[in-house]
C-alpha cells in the first residue's frame, strides 16, 4: 500500500511538473507573439503546441529562455558542415538565417535551405542530409549511457559476488525483469534456441522501456518523445526484420513462397500475401509503439492544454487529475509496449526458426 | 507526398542513423559485457540450485535406505539374541537334568549297596545268633541232663529256672 501511494505521489509530482513545464513554455511563447507580428488569430493553437512538444528539435528547451543548443551536422553537396543550433537564433530569441555553405533556416523544426528572399529552396533542401545531434538523439544517447552504466554495474556485481550469493541492490531489481524477458518472452515464443536471441531481446526491451519512462518525465533529461518517434521505432523494427529474416530456416521460406499442404492454385495465391506479411510484421511493430507512445503524450498534453483553451485556472481542477490518471495509465503502457514489442519480436523469431514436421502431420490427418 | 502530410510519420534520416548507431553499440557492448555474464551467472545459479536439490533428494533417499538397513540389522540382532538365549537356557536345563539323573543313579546305587550290606550283616548276625542259641541249648540240655539224674523235682524246677534264665537278647 505504501509503495502504491508513493507511486501515485510520484505520478502526481511528475504531472505537476508537466503542468509547470507547459505553463512556462506557453508563457514564453506569449511575449514573442507581439514581436512576431500582429497575428490576432494566433492566440493559442493547440495542435501546434502539442506537436511542438512531441516532435524532434534542434535545441533542448529547459525552462524560460534557457535551452541547450545542440549541434547541427549537415552533409551538403559542398561538404560537411557542423555548427551550433544557437546560430539560428539572435539575442532576442528570434529565428534568423545562418549563412554557411548555403543559407539555412529552421522551418517547422527542420533545417531548410532558404533563398535570399527568405523562401525555402525545395531542391537544395531535398539534397540536404541532416545528421544533427537533435533532442531525440541526445535523449537516446542519454538512455544508452544509463543502460550501459546500469547493466555493466549489474554484470560486475554478478562477477564480483559470484553465483552463490543472493543478488543485491540494483542487481536484485534487474534480475526479475531479465528473468521475465527470458521466461515469459523468449522461452515460450522461441523455444530451446532462445539463448542466442536473448541479448537482442533484452536490449530492445530495456531500450524501449527506459525511453518510454524517460518520455513520461516532463523535464530534462526526460520529456523527449523518443519511443514515440517514428525513426526510433523504425530503426528497431528494421533490426527485428533483419534478425527474423536472417534466422529464417528452410521451412520459414517454404511457408512464404510455397505453402505446403495446399493446392497449387492456393499456393500461388498465398505467396504474395505471405510475402507482404514479412514486411507488415515489422511495420506493425513500428506503428504500434510509435502510435501508443505518441498517443499517450498527446493525451496528457491535450488535458493540460484544456487550461489554456478555457483560459482559466479553474480548468486545472479537472485537467490535472485527469492528467495524473492518464499518467498512471501511461506508466503501465510504457511497460506494456516494451513487453509487447519484445514479445512480438520473439514470436516472429520463433516463427522463423520453428521446426515443422509436415510429413508427420499429413500422416495424422 | 503522402508522408509530408504529418511530420510525425516522416522518419528523419539523421535520427535513423543515430538510433541505429546507438542500438548497435548497445547490442554489442551490453551483449558482450552485460547480458552474457548476467545470463551465465543466472543460469549457473539455477543449475547450482537444481544440483543442490537433486543432491539433497539423493541424500534423503540414501538416509532412508540406511535407516531401513539399520532397522533390519537391529531386528536380525534381536532375533539372534533371543535364539542364543533360548539355546543357553536349553543347555543349562539339559545340564541340570543330566546332573540330576546322575545324582539319582548314584544315590540308587549307594542305597542298593547299603541294602546288600545290611542284608549280608543281618544274615551273618542271624547265623551267629542261631549258632549261639544252638550251643546254649546244647549247654542247657547238658546241664539239664546232668541234674535230672539227681532229682526229679529239682530237675523240674531247675529246668524251669533255666528256662527263665534263657533270655533271648
Amino acid at each position: 500500500m505504501a509503495f502504491r501511494s508513493v507511486k501515485s505521489l510520484l505520478v502526481a509530482a511528475f504531472s505537476l511538473f508537466l503542468v509547470l513545464f507547459s505553463v512556462s513554455a506557453l508563457a514564453n511563447e506569449n511575449p514573442q507573439e507581439p514581436a512576431a507580428g500582429a497575428h490576432e488569430a494566433k492566440a493559442f493553437n493547440v495542435t501546434e503546441t502539442i506537436l511542438d512538444h512531441i516532435k524532434d528539435d534542434h535545441s533542448w528547451h529547459l525552462w524560460g529562455h534557457t535551452s541547450i543548443h545542440l549541434p547541427v551536422i549537415l552533409k551538403t553537396d559542398k561538404g560537411w558542415e557542423v555548427f551550433s543550433s544557437g546560430k539560428f537564433m539572435n539575442e532576442h530569441h528570434e529565428q534568423i538565417v545562418y549563412h554557411g555553405n548555403y543559407d539555412y533556416k529552421i522551418i517547422a523544426g527542420k533545417v531548410k535551405v532558404v533563398q535570399a528572399d527568405g523562401t525555402v529552396d525545395a531542391v537544395a533542401s531535398g539534397r540536404l542530409w541532416d545528421f544533427s545531434i537533435t533532442k531525440n538523439v541526445t535523449a537516446v544517447m542519454f538512455s544508452v549511457t544509463v543502460l550501459l552504466l546500469v547493466f555493466l554495474s549489474v554484470a560486475r556485481a554478478y562477477r564480483k559476488t559470484g553465483v552463490k550469493s543472493a543478488p543485491k541492490g540494483l542487481q536484485s531489481f534487474m534480475e526479475p525483469i531479465i528473468l521475465f524477458v527470458r521466461d515469459e518472452v523468449a522461452k515460450p515464443n522461441i523455444g530451446h534456441k532462445y539463448a542466442k536471441y536473448m541479448p537482442f531481446l533484452l536490449t530492445i526491451f530495456f531500450l524501449i522501456l527506459i525511453n518510454n519512462f524517460l518520455g513520461l518525465i516532463p523535464f530534462f533529461p526526460g520529456g523527449t518523445n523518443v519511443s514515440g518517434n517514428i525513426a526510433f521505432t523504425m530503426t528497431l523494427a528494421v533490426c527485428v526484420f533483419i534478425v527474423v529474416n536472417l534466422s529464417g530456416n528452410k521451412h520459414y521460406w517454404q511457408h512464404i513462397f510455397w505453402m505446403p499442404g495446399m493446392p497449387v492454385v492456393m499456393k500461388l495465391f498465398l505467396a504474395p500475401i505471405e510475402l507482404i506479411g514479412v514486411f507488415t510484421k515489422p511495420v506493425s511493430l513500428m506503428i504500434r509503439l510509435f502510435a501508443n507512445i505518441t498517443a499517450g503524450h498527446i493525451l496528457v498534453l491535450s488535458l493540460i492544454c484544456l487550461i489554456f483553451i478555457f483560459k482559466t485556472v479553474v480548468a486545472s481542477t479537472i485537467a490535472v487529475p485527469f492528467a495524473v490518471f492518464i499518467g498512471m495509465i501511461e506508466l503501465l503502457v510504457a511497460f506494456l509496449q516494451a513487453f509487447i514489442f519484445t514479445m512480438l519480436s520473439a514470436m516472429y523469431i520463433g516463427m522463423a526458426i520453428e521446426e515443422h514436421h509436415h510429413e508427420h502431420e499429413a500422416a495424422h490427418h | 507526398m503522402l508522408l509530408e502530410i504529418n511530420p510525425l510519420v516522416l522518419p528523419d534520416i539523421g535520427l535513423v542513423f543515430w538510433n541505429t548507431v546507438a542500438f548497435l553499440v548497445l547490442v554489442i557492448v551490453l551483449g558482450r559485457f552485460a547480458w552474457k555474464p548476467i545470463l551465465k551467472a543466472i543460469n549457473d545459479r539455477e543449475q547450482g540450485i537444481e544440483d543442490a536439490l537433486a543432491k539433497a533428494d539423493k541424500m534423503k533417499a540414501d538416509m532412508a535406505a540406511m535407516q531401513n538397513e539399520n532397522e533390519a540389522m537391529l531386528a536380525k540382532a534381536r532375533e539372534e539374541r533371543s535364539v542364543m538365549i533360548r539355546e543357553a537356557k536349553d543347555t543349562a536345563d539339559k545340564m541340570v537334568a543330566e546332573a540330576k539323573d546322575k545324582a539319582r543313579a548314584e544315590y540308587d546305587r549307594i542305597v542298593a549297596e547299603a541294602q546288600t550290606a545290611i542284608t549280608q550283616q543281618k544274615n551273618a548276625a542271624l547265623t551267629e545268633v542261631k549258632n549261639q542259641v544252638g550251643s546254649l541249648v546244647v549247654e542247657v540240655a547238658e546241664k539239664v541232663l546232668r541234674r535230672e539224674l539227681a532229682n526229679k523235682a529239682e530237675q523240674e524246677s531247675y529246668i524251669r529256672q533255666l528256662a527263665d534264665g534263657v533270655k533271648l537278647n
